[in-house]
């Protein structure tokens, strides 16, 4: 059986000089719905690779307007590319969805803990993911595909307002087309159109198809969502240790100095966003942590 | 060919039903397809019946003049459809309709409630099922409500 | 000067030999910053003279109260701790982390040179020292170190003296950083002074520290005077007023992360940000982000920030503490609690410059009393439903 908390979740080598973003051109920029939207970037200096592990964050930045915490969801195995896709909430993500090809847009980085990808090796991997939350864990699927014969089933559950709001769409039917991966998705509201399930993620478990006794579960998406799903994933029969959480909190410096993202004894920026459940339990219920 | 008790027996809901009551069960009993589109009732209509859907994709729906159907929610294989057969005036509450080809045993409500009026304890047995199914519903719904995405 | 200095023996470094100690420091070419008066406060600046000291002045201090007194003597150092701690300069409130210049369609970032005349301190107090202690695992043995601090802590000389009285607010020594200096300073001095002698004992910390002494007017402490530094500290100790029960203070916090005590807190505490401010291991900064009119130029700043304020925890759609309760249970729980789980120690050094400095004066040592006398909401609401059921 799975045990997540017995090794420490992967994180990358540190960075010579943390604070001071790199310049990074866009290269494209994809819609993905009304609200979000994907960022293709390069690097300058043609030669540089950005590598990371899946689940880890950069902190972007659009010269003159500032500065934010945002999840990679490009593919590992690609780091001549870096892929964001982010989700318009404020002023920066405003400025970066009016970017377009050739811009500049800086960025430090990777941040942060992985998710637990080669633990999951040798048992079924579960994903859970609600809204926005499917773009951190993208590069988990890419990785998994990429070695597929290491893994059992892999089965993504992914939950979202509308059928309007579905990230990914194209690559989700590409996937959905592949018998070695399994796609569950559900909306909050369907419309006339919509002929999948309509519901909450959390309801997709139990009939999901993995062997609960031997899975790792990587769930993301907004806090309720994910104590929502822990309990449901449980149920089902999945350990507390076998399921992994990434969190958000307020960011400025991403290396665990300016204090914003405690949450309880962690500083999420640093000791995740990636955490495993028993890590966490304890805080998540309580208020204004 | 499964007998309707065996299929009965194969159910979520009527998992660890005791061989007699699921005798009994199968005496309200019918199996039925639903073509995808059919709808399988309408609001208003009255509900004396339920569905375990052994197949399939129902969307339960709520007409609004203005959007036209809104799905409210979607079952599948193992889920049990309506409970407005359990309690006065039954009536049902919304549209049923079959997304694509659904498979389903009808149970009869008119039957079944005789039978648990007559037996309490099994009477009590399916309050204990359906409240199950009540609950987990009401606490998707709530958790729907909250446009946690927004 | 014919002395053979040792760092195992103490010297007499007489009053009027004291300008020495700041002239030796200015020729080693180090930034000297020590007591002295400013807006009716004792604060740490620049001093190139023994006449900027505080002397003949002392600080009474007390919850919300904080005056200057003068002394009936000429003591140098007859104040307790200025209002703001070393901080300050190791981590300056403000510093600009780097310039950027948009050009040929991209941007170039500059980042600051880093500072490069090391700083001497003069005046260190014990609790000072464990501040700094604590900070310097925050900044420099953590996963990153930051550069600024690493730049202003390495080469930094300091000077420390022994606590000769206690302050109203204070309380090291119920959480073992003081009144004496044990350790972390390159000099440690104790001020003895009566109506016909005023002189320090000096005690070495470092080689560097020797080799100043080395410079200096001083001769041999006697058997008396050695002893002077435990025993001067020893009677401070048995003034302190304040008390800080930290048996079990992590769990007992974890424990009542649901209190009553918290929402009466809340009742007096105006979130004006002072603790964090004054406190000398807070350690939260925030960035902000700026071009010039043109647009062309970018920097970057970086503030200190505090808890206390709603915009600290803002994510998109709200802030995560909105209620002054859970901003204040997140301060005190993190100094006295989360803090031993992040850096092994407490995030309190007994200092009570939060006591002094709380308009409200609200005292953290009565705070973390009052939780542990009553319970936590659910205990108690338990009992509650008990005696419904009695």
């Amino acid at each position: 059986m799975i045990n997540l908390t017995k090794t420490p979740l992967m994180t990358q080598k540190q960075l010579a000089n943390p604070m001071q973003p790199e310049p990074f051109r866009v290269k494209r920029v994809m819609k993905e719905s009304y609200d979000t939207f994907t960022l293709e970037l390069e690097p300058i200096a043609s030669e540089r690779l950005f590598t990371f592990v899946p689940g880890q964050f950069n902190m972007l930045y659009i010269f003159g307007v500032g500065e934010i915490p945002v999840s990679i969801s490009g593919d590992p195995n690609q780091p001549a590319m870096l892929v964001h896709t982010t989700r318009i909430v404020g002023s920066v993500t405003k400025a970066m969805s009016k970017l377009k090809a050739g811009d500049v847009l800086g960025v430090r980085g990777p941040f942060g803990t992985g998710w637990p990808v080669s633990d999951a090796e040798g048992c079924d991997v579960i994903l859970v993911a609600g809204g926005i939350g499917l773009a951190p864990l993208r590069p988990v699927l890419y990785q998994t595909l990429a070695h597929r014969d290491r893994y059992g089933k892999i089965v993504l559950l992914y939950g979202t307002r509308s059928p309007e709001d579905i990230l990914f769409r194209k690559e989700l039917e590409k996937w959905r087309a592949r018998f070695d991966l399994e796609i569950f998705v559900t909306v909050d509201y369907g419309d006339s159109d919509w002929h999948g399930n309509v519901g909450v993620v959390t309801k997709l478990i139990p009939k999901a198809p993995f062997d609960a006794l031997n899975a790792v579960a990587m769930v993301c998406g907004p806090e309720v969502m994910m104590r929502f799903t822990a309990i449901e994933l449980q149920k089902r029969g999945v350990r507390g240790d076998g399921i992994a959480l990434s969190m958000e909190r307020n960011m400025k410096c991403a290396i665990g100095l300016c204090g914003h993202c405690q949450f309880g004894p962690t500083f999420i920026c640093k000791d995740g966003p990636v955490f495993t459940y028993p890590q966490l339990q304890s805080w998540l219920a309580q208020w204004e942590v | 060919m499964k007998t309707l008790d065996e299929l009965l027996h194969e159910h979520e809901f009527f998992k660890d039903f005791k061989p007699e009551y699921l005798e009994l069960m199968a005496g309200c009993a019918t199996n039925v397809i639903f073509e995808a589109g059919q709808y399988i009732f309408r609001e208003g209509q009255e509900a004396n019946v339920f569905y375990v859907i052994r197949h399939g994709h129902v969307a339960l729906e709520i007409h609004d003049p203005r959007r036209g159907p809104i799905t409210i929610e979607t079952l599948q294989e193992d889920d049990v459809l309506g409970w407005s057969w359990l309690f006065a005036p039954y009536q049902w509450h919304f549209d049923a309709k079959a997304v694509k080809l659904t498979r389903a045993v009808a149970m009869d409500g008119k039957c079944l409630r005789m039978k648990c009026e007559n037996d309490h304890t099994l009477g009590y047995l399916m309050m204990q099922r359906f409240n199950t199914v009540l609950a987990d519903r009401l606490q998707q719904t709530r958790l729907q409500v909250l446009k946690l995405y927004d | 000067m014919t002395l053979n200095i040792s760092s195992n023996t103490k010297y007499v470094l007489e009053s009027a030999d004291f300008q020495q100690l700041i002239d030796v420091l200015v020729d080693m070419g180090y930034r000297v910053i020590g007591p002295t008066l400013d807006h009716n406060a004792v604060t740490y600046d620049d001093i190139t003279s023994v006449t900027d000291l505080p002397i003949g002045w002392t600080d009474e201090q007390n919850a919300a109260t904080y005056r200057l007194i003068s002394r009936a003597d000429e003591a140098f150092f007859g104040y307790v701790i200025a209002p703001q701690s070393w901080k300050k300069f190791l981590y300056p409130s403000q510093v600009r982390l780097w310039q950027a210049t948009l050009a040929n369609g991209s941007f170039e970032v500059a980042p600051e040179p880093e500072k490069s005349q090391p700083m001497a301190f003069i005046g260190v107090r014990a609790c000072e020292l464990h501040a700094i202690a604590i900070q310097d695992k925050i900044f420099l043995e953590g996963d990153y170190v930051d550069p600024t601090y690493h730049a202003n802590r390495e080469n930094l000389f300091m000077v420390a003296v022994n606590c000769g009285q206690a302050g109203g607010t204070c309380f090291c020594t119920s959480v073992n950083t003081g009144p004496k200096v044990e350790t972390g300073y390159d000099l440690a001095l104790t001020e003895v002074i009566d109506p016909e002698t005023h002189y320090f004992v000096v005690e070495i910390g470092t080689e560097r520290g020797r080799q100043v002494v080395e410079q200096l007017s001083v001769r041999a402490a006697d058997k008396r005077e050695a002893k002077l530094p435990k025993s001067i500290t020893d009677q401070t100790a048995t003034q302190m007023k304040r008390y800080l029960n930290t048996d079990g203070i992590k769990e007992l916090l974890y424990a009542n992360f649901e209190n009553a005590r918290w929402d009466d807190i809340a009742q007096r505490c105006l979130a004006c940000t002072n603790c964090t401010m004054v406190c000398p291991t807070c350690f939260c900064t925030t960035v902000e982000d700026m071009t010039d009119l043109t647009g062309q130029q970018a920097e970057r700043t970086r503030k200190w920030d505090s808890c206390f304020t709603m915009d600290f925890s803002y994510i998109h759609g709200g802030s995560v503490r909105y209620t002054s309760k859970s901003r204040y249970r997140q301060w005190m729980t993190h100094k006295l609690a989360t803090w031993i789980d992040q850096f092994g120690t407490l995030g309190c050094v007994g200092c009570g410059r939060c006591i002094t400095w709380c308009p409200a004066g609200i005292d953290i040592t009565a705070e973390l009393e009052a939780i542990r006398q009553t319970k936590g909401t659910a205990e108690a609401k338990k009992e509650v439903s008990n005696e419904n059921v009695g």
